[in-house]
């Protein structure tokens, strides 16, 4: 028999303020089975927790149901709590009256009637609950850090600063990712290249960091603390054991006009190319769509210049297999072109330029090598426009959400301007300017007070060339939606920060889960930034949201202090929510027939074949068992199964058809 | 049916854990009101959805049922959700054969994103099955399955 304990919270007032908390503990105390109900303000705190844990000593409970929040967020907690007063901690259920009731319902009989009948159903699922063991699996302490940008970096580092090997892969020849393109870094003004490149440096030479470069994930397998990962190395046609990193190659490469990502277009390269002069590995790899020798099958001048004979066009791309106990993701983001805005001329006009194109153009190892020159004709602007959130918080343009950085590096950009251009003139136009760091108030205001910037509230409505002059129209709000027009040399966009192409079917591969926007989602907002849904998968940088550099490092901090954590553990433990094979007395053995259905529903490849032998060693039957360590419980086998002899804990086909039975019943 | 002004339809979801209960519960952080006809049944995994509970949920009472996971290529567990997919496909055929009402079957897909999602998928589910009345003759069907599962015996 049955001694279930309820416990129902109030969570302040956001349960109580729209469902009736005493009524539901009196209505459910009086199902069968229910030796104790009871409701309480906080139930997950101190108090609350040592109400649940003494009702277990004094009434001997058997099975505990927590009605408060979302079992995604406190059911840890109270499975915690019972396991502490000596009750198994899977005898514990909690029903969602917060996320799927009180929050979601008007104050009403029908949503205490729902309460009443949620916390019901988990009643009887208790009833049915069997005490379960939680299983240990051994932890494979070596990690994959996936994106060489200013997170993986900081990641990698830190991790291997622990002592744990890591595997970091980038798919550009070179690491660095976008802060290596930039100029100077607000709100000090250091140079992001100076501070960057000695941790590149750094993570070339850790013992403990194994660098792939010009290399992609192909495909991820097992679960945490033993991933199997495919990584794609792509052929880079250099041998980069041989190779001495001289640049013969790239000075003789015919192809020169090819369009230099690393400078954002504006500046170009050869087809065998090192990103750009501090790339680690300082190597170069051949863009085989801009081969001549790829292209038309003719030239191979590179292979005829280089001293060392490094040059191998023929060699495939290779695949390597490693075995991980941890991923981090820092795949980063990506800026809008200008050619998303038809307003400001479809990127046809030269000097209508993003603001990574900009910081090309201000950084000493750019195009200009520093000085603001115009694409166009090389001129020096004398009037430059800045224009803030292009695409950002404009749901016209599908991109609802701020992209956070641009506020404070159209700043930086109008402050570089001014102090390179004497008698330049500089306007931004914004919606609302959000300096929402250490110093940066501070540094917008030093624009404004000490360089003169102009700072213009209101929309840019379009942007057309006339006479050799781009003219800006827009409206200055603060003035009542005055016209305002500014004959400038160039304009700058702050377009809006993006997901990178590519990162829905990143994610689709690791199974995490992405927002509308294909930034990665964290598994909670606030108590778990850093973590994914799945287990053994974290996330750190711009891959999560648009954010700037001290965010994404301490980010990337957070995500290695977690596979730091997880790697100090002997071993990992596991929820026992598996798929077990039933077993019975003989002659019968099992109710399974061996059709072995399960074995091709499974995705893990868990379930295995076994033989049940007489005593003479004759095969009576084979019969499917449940490698536990490979089992992931997602339970497709237990739908898929004719003779119901495979079953899932946690979610067992008592369990669910006691569920649903009680919910149409109350 | 005359007094479909004051029915209130019983809807079961079933729902997977890692895309739509996380969806659903997504609805509830964004304030998000809908519907309260609708409970939820939390699974890992639509492609744990064992179909028969369908039935027992109209044998149950039920006047509609809602199944909801991860969209095509996001299931957390690869393709759990893509067995229940070919599975609701040949299931519906049969009971459509078998006389039950499918209308009162929403099969969807609601990411952990789509808050927004999960309350109009619950507030047209009630709408519709309001308009299509108590699920009465489900008990006739039933009948009859007993009946004809009688005669086989014989």
């Amino acid at each position: 028999m049955s001694k279930i304990g309820v416990f129902i919270c109030h969570c302040g007032e956001n349960i109580s303020a729209t469902v009736d908390c005493q009524k539901v503990a009196e209505e459910v105390g009086k199902v069968e089975g229910v030796e104790f109900a009871t409701d309480y303000k906080y139930m997950c705190s101190d108090p609350g927790q040592n109400l649940i844990k003494q009702a277990i000593k004094e009434h001997h409970l058997t099975g505990v149901v927590v009605g408060s929040c979302s079992p995604r967020m406190h059911e840890p907690t109270f499975r915690k709590t019972c396991a502490s007063a000596g009750l198994n901690p899977f005898m514990c259920e909690v029903a969602n009256l917060r996320e799927q009731c009180s929050w979601v319902h008007e104050k009403g009989e029908s949503t205490t009637e729902k309460a009443i009948s949620l916390v019901k159903m988990l009643v009887e699922k208790v009833k049915k609950d069997q005490p379960l063991q939680s299983i240990e699996v051994p932890i494979t302490k070596k990690a994959l850090v996936i994106g060489g940008g200013i997170a993986g970096i900081q990641a990698a580092l830190d991790i291997a600063n622990c002592g744990h090997q890591v595997i970091l892969v980038e798919k550009e020849p070179s690491i660095g990712g976008h802060m290596s393109q930039l100029s100077e870094t607000f709100p000090t003004l250091d140079c992001s290249q100076c501070i960057l490149t000695p941790r590149m440096v750094e993570v070339a030479q850790h013992p403990n960091i194994t660098l792939y470069t010009y290399a992609e994930l192909e495909k991820v397998e097992g679960s945490i603390g033993n991933f199997d990962v495919t990584i794609r190395l792509k052929a880079k046609s250099v041998d980069f054991s041989k190779c001495t990193g001289c640049g013969t190659c790239q000075q003789k490469c015919p192809q020169k006009k090819i369009p230099s990502e690393f400078n954002a277009g504006l500046g170009t390269r050869t087809a065998i190319y090192v990103p750009f002069p501090q790339a680690v590995p300082n190597k170069p790899v051949i863009d085989k769509e801009h081969c001549n020798y790829y292209q038309k099958g003719k030239c191979k001048l590179c292979s005829k210049v280089c001293p060392v004979g490094a040059i191998e066009y023929d060699k495939p791309d290779e695949f390597i297999k490693e075995n991980v106990g941890a991923i981090v993701v820092t795949t980063g983001f990506n800026v809008l072109n200008t050619d998303f805005f038809p307003e400001y001329g479809y990127g046809k006009y030269k000097d209508v330029i993003n603001g990574l194109q900009f910081e090309r153009l201000a950084s000493a190892s750019g195009p200009t090598l520093g000085e603001i020159r115009r694409p166009s004709d090389g001129a020096i602007p004398k009037k430059i426009v800045f224009i803030a959130c292009c695409g950002s918080r404009d749901p016209a343009k599908g991109i609802p959400y701020c992209s956070k950085i641009c506020c404070m590096y159209t700043a930086k950009h109008a402050m570089l301007y001014q102090h390179k251009v004497h008698d330049g003139e500089s306007y931004i136009f914004y919606m609302d300017v959000r300096a929402t760091g250490k110093n940066y108030e501070e540094f917008v205001r030093r624009a404004i007070e000490e360089d003169g910037v102009k700072y213009v509230r209101g929309r840019v409505a379009r942007v057309y060339e006339k006479n050799g002059k781009l003219i800006v129209k827009g409206a200055d709000t603060l003035l009542g939606g005055q016209p305002v027009e500014i004959e400038a040399d160039m304009v700058v966009l702050a377009t809006a920060g993006v997901s990178n192409p590519g990162a829905e079917q990143l994610a689709q591969k690791m199974h995490i889960s992405y927002d509308p926007y294909y930034f990665f989602s964290e598994a909670h907002p606030k108590l778990r930034p850093v973590e994914t849904n799945t287990a053994g998968i974290f996330l750190a940088g711009a891959c999560q949201s648009p954010k700037d550099i001290p965010d994404t490092v301490s980010m990337a901090s957070g995500a290695a202090a977690k596979v730091a954590a997880l790697f100090s553990q002997k071993n990992l433990v596991r929820e026992p929510v598996i798929a077990v094979v039933n077993r019975c007395a003989p002659p019968v053995f099992s109710t399974c027939v061996g059709c072995f259905m399960c074995e091709t529903a499974c995705p893990y490849h868990a379930i295995e074949r076994e033989d049940i032998k007489d005593r003479k060693g004759n095969v009576i039957k084979t019969v499917a068992k449940v490698n536990p360590g490979l089992c992931q419980g997602c339970g497709t086998c237990v739908a898929f199964c004719r003779s119901k002899s495979i079953d899932i804990q946690g979610f067992s086909n008592e369990e669910m058809y006691s569920e649903v039975v009680s919910l149409l019943n109350s | 049916m005359d007094n479909n002004n004051e029915f209130e339809p019983k809807i079961v979801a079933f729902v997977c854990n890692w895309c739509t209960y996380a969806g659903a519960d997504l609805t509830g952080t964004s304030r998000i009101k809908y519907a309260t006809n609708v409970k939820i049944v939390r699974f890992p995994c639509t492609g744990r959805i064992d179909f028969m509970l369908l039935l027992k949920a109209f044998a149950g009472g039920a006047d509609g049922i809602i199944i909801s996971g991860c969209h095509p290529n996001d299931c957390h567990y690869t393709s759990g959700n893509f067995h229940a997919r070919r599975r609701w496909i040949t299931f519906r055929h049969m009971l459509e054969i078998l006389g039950v009402d499918v209308r009162r079957i929403c099969f969807t897909w609601v990411s952990a994103a789509e808050g927004a999602k999960w309350a109009d998928v619950v507030n047209d589910n009630v709408a519709n099955i309001r308009k299509l009345g108590p699920y009465k003759e489900y008990t006739k069907v039933a009948q009859y399955f007993e009946k004809e599962a009688y005669n086989e015996q014989d």
